[in-house]
């Protein structure tokens, strides 16, 4: 970490000597259109991500409380979580193919029009953020199950001898006792939308038309293809200060350390 | 729902098991009708040139057997190590006592902060003065002795065990390191069973690191041999066929791990959550 920050200050391609340059790297990134561009598109990555990912996740949970509550149902749901971003991003390239996928042979079925996917400017980005959905939804599923089954019976008996209704129950016992494990929930997966760039790396390569060129994109670029490692390093820097704020904010928002129940 | 999981991952296997040659008659079929091992058989470099390219691949050279065996190489290291270093230190921060100790574990700790990217350029500056890019012993460095989360989690362990037992053994002139080798960590089978197994989860689906440090042929791991799969495979006649069946490779892992350890692989996760 000390090495990146000392390497942020230097100009360096790995062929000469670093050379120091103060501040100039991070003059240079606040006038860089590029950066701020990919500053908004994982912004607007991680606007699509954590909102449907989280409700979509408390609702299968609920489900799962609910329903069933079989150990093979969880190891199902948490299938997804369990391959990587590479297999992940293959299989729904090879599903949204424009000529060979079932998305869009069932599309067409419907009677709509084929859709592009990852090959348009306007829907990649969306695209790529619905892989990740179904990739990370069970693990924030399993979580949330895990947090229901803490939460104790008595309470709901409780609420039901005074005629709460079931989504008041919800709303009012359920949804504050699950604070911890929303804050821990949140946090992490805003940290790791943040981050994405191997689901990037084989749908859509940042492209088209830099839809989907990421934070991590850019700075992997500049690093490892154009060797700027001193630019890399000072836009990575920016990155963990943003991220260290984030998580700070949504610690506070959520009172993460106090738990209802004790 | 068990639908939206497992539908596209049979798409996977049955594309994997369709013919080349049948690619385009049967795309909207959920069975193909001659089903075939083949393009597992021509991943897996089983087959000469000319029998690979009548099968409907390329003219490359793939070689998953190769990947695979790097990956489960690179899988086994660095959850061996990374556990078992992961332990010594966390009993270090449990039990002995040494000078700026809590400092030391509070900025150890706010090391799982960092993203991947900030500490990826400088570890790629390290392991190039080593000359260590593509070699396995620069793959795995980075991993091996930087784990927070691990010495986190094992340390909270470790402060819950009763001390009595330890203290008896010292009376009896044990060292520091018999009591760890020999009482502490037999009796911490589970957490350190639950770690691997997170470990072993992300260390097989790791991308990053080892595509920008180990790129080349000799230590590909399978992540990084199915993005140049499919780098290398044309735009437009891709050989779906045999990239499914790559892809098929690197999931059925994974699916045995789940069906054997199932329980242990649900509860181990939750538990990651719950900290």
């Amino acid at each position: 970490m000390i090495r990146a920050l000392e390497i942020s200050f230097t100009d360096w391609n790995l062929l000469r000597p670093p050379k120091g340059v103060g501040f100039e790297n991070y003059r240079r990134l606040v006038a860089d259109e590029n950066f701020w561009h990919s500053l908004r598109v994982t912004g607007l990555y991680v606007l699509y991500n954590i909102p449907i990912q989280t409700v979509l996740g408390l609702l299968l949970a609920v489900l799962m409380d609910r329903v069933v509550r079989a150990l093979w149902l969880r190891a199902v749901v948490i299938l997804p979580y369990l391959l990587s971003s590479i297999v992940a991003g293959m299989i729904f390239v090879w599903l949204t193919n424009p000529q060979l996928g079932y998305v869009n042979a069932f599309i067409q079925w419907l009677g709509f029009e084929k859709q592009p996917f990852f090959g348009s400017p306007d829907q990649a980005l969306a695209s790529v953020a619905a892989v990740n959905i179904w990739k990370h939804m069970g693990l924030t599923a399993l979580l949330f199950y895990a947090g229901l089954q803490s939460i104790p019976r008595s309470l709901y008996e409780a609420a039901s001898i005074d005629g709460s209704s079931e989504w008041h129950t919800f709303w009012h016992i359920t949804l504050p006792l699950l604070r911890p494990v929303m804050a821990f929930v949140l946090v992490t997966s805003v940290i790791g939308s943040f981050q994405v760039y191997d689901m990037i790396a084989v749908t859509t390569g940042g492209g088209p038309v830099d839809a989907t060129r990421v934070i991590v994109w850019y700075i992997s670029e500049n690093a490892f293809n154009f060797l700027r490692m001193g630019y890399a390093s000072a836009m990575s820097v920016v990155l963990f200060l943003i991220l260290i704020a984030f998580t700070l904010v949504q610690m506070r928002l959520l009172r993460a350390n106090q738990s209802d129940l004790g | 729902m068990i639908f939206v999981t497992l539908f596209p991952l049979w798409v996977v296997l049955k594309t994997a098991i369709t013919p080349a040659k049948d690619l385009f008659a049967e795309s909207t079929r959920l069975f193909p009708s001659s089903p075939t091992l083949i393009n597992f058989e021509r991943v897996l470099g089983f087959l000469s040139l000319e029998q690979n390219q009548a099968a409907g691949g390329s003219g490359a050279v793939i070689n998953f057997a190769h990947a695979l065996r790097n990956s489960l190489l690179f899988t086994a290291c660095v959850v061996i190590f990374q556990t078992f270093f992961s332990a010594l230190a966390a009993y270090a921060f449990a039990r002995l006592k040494f000078p700026g100790r809590d400092l030391i574990f509070f900025l150890f700790l706010s090391a799982t902060m960092i993203p991947g990217v900030v500490l990826f350029i400088p570890n790629f500056i390290l392991m190039r003065d080593l000359g260590w890019l593509n070699t396995f012993q620069g793959m795995v460095a980075p991993y091996v002795l930087m784990a927070p989360f691990a010495v986190f989690f094992l340390r909270q362990f470790f402060l819950s065990m009763p001390k009595e037992l330890e203290e008896a053994a010292y009376l009896d002139g044990a060292s520091p390191f018999y009591i760890f080798w020999r009482l502490v960590l037999p009796l911490s089978k589970t957490p350190i069973a639950t770690l691997s197994i997170l470990t072993a989860i992300a260390t097989w689906n790791e991308f990053f690191w080892p595509y920008i440090v180990a790129r080349g042929d000799e230590w590909q791991v399978i992540t990084v041999a199915l993005k140049a799969f499919q780098s290398q495979s044309p735009q437009g006649g891709a050989d779906w066929t045999g990239i499914m069946a790559a892809t098929s490779l690197a999931i059925i892992p994974v699916i045995i791990l789940l069906v054997v350890l199932g329980r242990q692989v649900v509860e181990s996760l939750q538990f990651s959550g719950v900290k």
